[in-house]
């Protein structure tokens, strides 16, 4: 890649453009030099493909929180870009118990300490994560 | 309340960035990031599609975390402290005595939890490397070498950074450069680093690690429509480009950094043959970039100038071809 290739291509999505990061390029005597690339558009579309899929997960679940399906666990989880294995190991339980609380009749039982322990983990506090969907 | 006067570079990668960027702290001005890169042996390529990152087969362009700062120092003979903790607490007061020390210090965090970043990079990647040079009015001062200007971070959210969970798991890791040399053996140095990467990319017999696992990805690649939904397909391609692409390869997935410490190394060592190799590199960094554009259109999949996975494919068995004549001519030269 050559200096005057360098990509420069706004990502100008969810703050990406303050960022200019640094890349490697040949200048025009054939030596490698450091030059600052706004994105590139491939890229770009990598990044951005990854938020919407987040995005498209996250409104699906909302939904299923609201019909009563799922638990708000499940949606802040999802909004934390957690999944079950990762989430289980910041609240320090199975993957399989947390699957039991993302059930709203389990989540509706669960004890004051463990939704404290869940909402500090989401950073939010437990009256946010009870109320979310109602 | 203390601060290091701190010289904050940007630099392409973490690892290799805060390694330049802590020798230089010490006075070793000849040490750039391309260097620290080479010297570390920090490329590589993996593609393990049985374990799953966010749901997609995990691939990297990169060496273990860790290692570029432990290989460069080793080579170089540089004393330094590393150390990973039980608990935050200890974590935090062990980082604040060595900034007292007038030490800046290194350390492996999550990007999730640093704020100071854009939302768009923020995913759960827990292996990036900063400085924390200072502390002030309860704030700590960062060098992260991705950024052009330097930052700050609240202890509780740098807390959550060096203790994220998942893999890897930092553990509050830190390091920082106790004593240095006063003659560097930067030529042995460049030599070992070299012996050791093309060993790394050439020399593991599974299929999953080194250039062995270009040619999986290639074979894998090819599968995908039959193999895979639309949509996941779409997001394994994805993954692969931002692997390759995002925020601190130096791009084409490292190639081009790689290639950059050819070019210096043929300077230091005053030998053309290596200035060779560093444009041959150069080539074969612009055919992986060409394949993340390929791989991106496919992605969006506009019907008019669609490449086909098969053709993906054949652009990765091209790449891990030269790659593995490339690597392996080099691993030959005579010192």
């Amino acid at each position: 890649m050559k200096v005057n290739e360098v990509p420069q291509d706004a990502r100008d999505f969810r703050d990406g453009d303050k960022v200019k990061k640094l890349v490697y390029a040949v200048d025009k005597d054939g030596k490698y030099t450091g030059v600052n690339s706004a994105g590139w558009e491939a890229e770009n579309t990598a990044t951005r493909q990854a938020w919407d899929a987040v995005d498209e997960a996250l409104a699906e679940t909302e939904a299923k929180v609201k019909a009563g399906q799922l638990s708000p666990i499940a949606y802040y989880m999802q909004k934390c870009l957690m999944d079950k294995g990762l989430l289980a190991k910041y609240v320090g339980k199975w993957g399989w118990q947390v699957s039991r609380h993302m059930k709203p009749s389990v989540f509706n039982k669960l004890d004051r300490s463990l939704l404290e322990k869940y909402a500090s983990v989401f950073n939010i506090t437990v009256d946010e994560l009870i109320s979310f969907g109602k | 309340m203390s601060r290091v006067n701190f010289q904050h570079q940007q630099h392409a990668h973490c690892e290799s960035g805060v390694t330049a960027n802590l020798l230089r702290h010490e006075g070793l001005q000849q040490i750039t990031e391309p260097l620290a890169f080479g010297i570390g042996a920090g490329l590589f390529f993996a593609h393990i599609p049985f374990i799953k990152v966010s749901g997609t087969p995990g691939t990297t362009f990169r060496s273990l975390p860790g290692s570029i700062f432990k290989r460069v120092t080793k080579s170089l003979d540089i004393d330094v402290h590393t150390q990973r903790f039980s608990t935050p607490d200890k974590a935090m007061a062990a980082l604040d005595e060595v900034l007292d020390m007038g030490k800046p210090v290194g350390m492996l965090s999550s990007v999730y939890y640093l704020p100071y970043l854009p939302e768009a990079f923020r995913f759960h990647f827990n292996a990036h490397n900063l400085v924390a040079y200072g502390k002030e009015n309860d704030a700590y001062n960062i060098s992260d070498p991705v950024l052009e200007e330097v930052a700050t971070i609240l202890p509780e959210d740098l807390a959550k950074a060096r203790f994220a969970k998942g893999t890897p798991e930092p553990k509050g890791f830190m390091y920082y450069v106790k004593n240095v040399p006063a003659n560097l053996d930067l030529a042995g140095a460049i030599q070992k680093g070299i012996k050791k990467n093309c060993f790394l990319l050439l020399s593991p017999p599974l299929p999953w690690f080194g250039n062995n696992a270009i040619f999986l990805l290639a074979k894998k690649i090819r599968k995908y429509p039959q193999q895979l939904t639309e949509r996941k397909a779409q997001l394994y391609l994805g993954n692969i480009i931002r692997m390759q692409e995002e925020i601190g390869t130096g791009g084409a997935g490292f190639r081009f950094l790689y290639a950059a410490f050819l070019q210096e190394s043929s300077e230091i060592l005053k030998r053309d043959d290596l200035k060779g190799f560093a444009q041959e590199l150069t080539a074969i960094g612009d055919e992986w970039r060409n394949f993340a554009y390929s791989a991106a259109r496919q992605m969006k999949a506009r019907k008019t100038d669609l490449v086909s996975f098969d053709e993906l494919g054949d652009m990765l068995q091209s790449i891990g071809t030269k790659e593995k004549d490339f690597f392996t001519r080099l691993n030959k030269l005579k010192w």
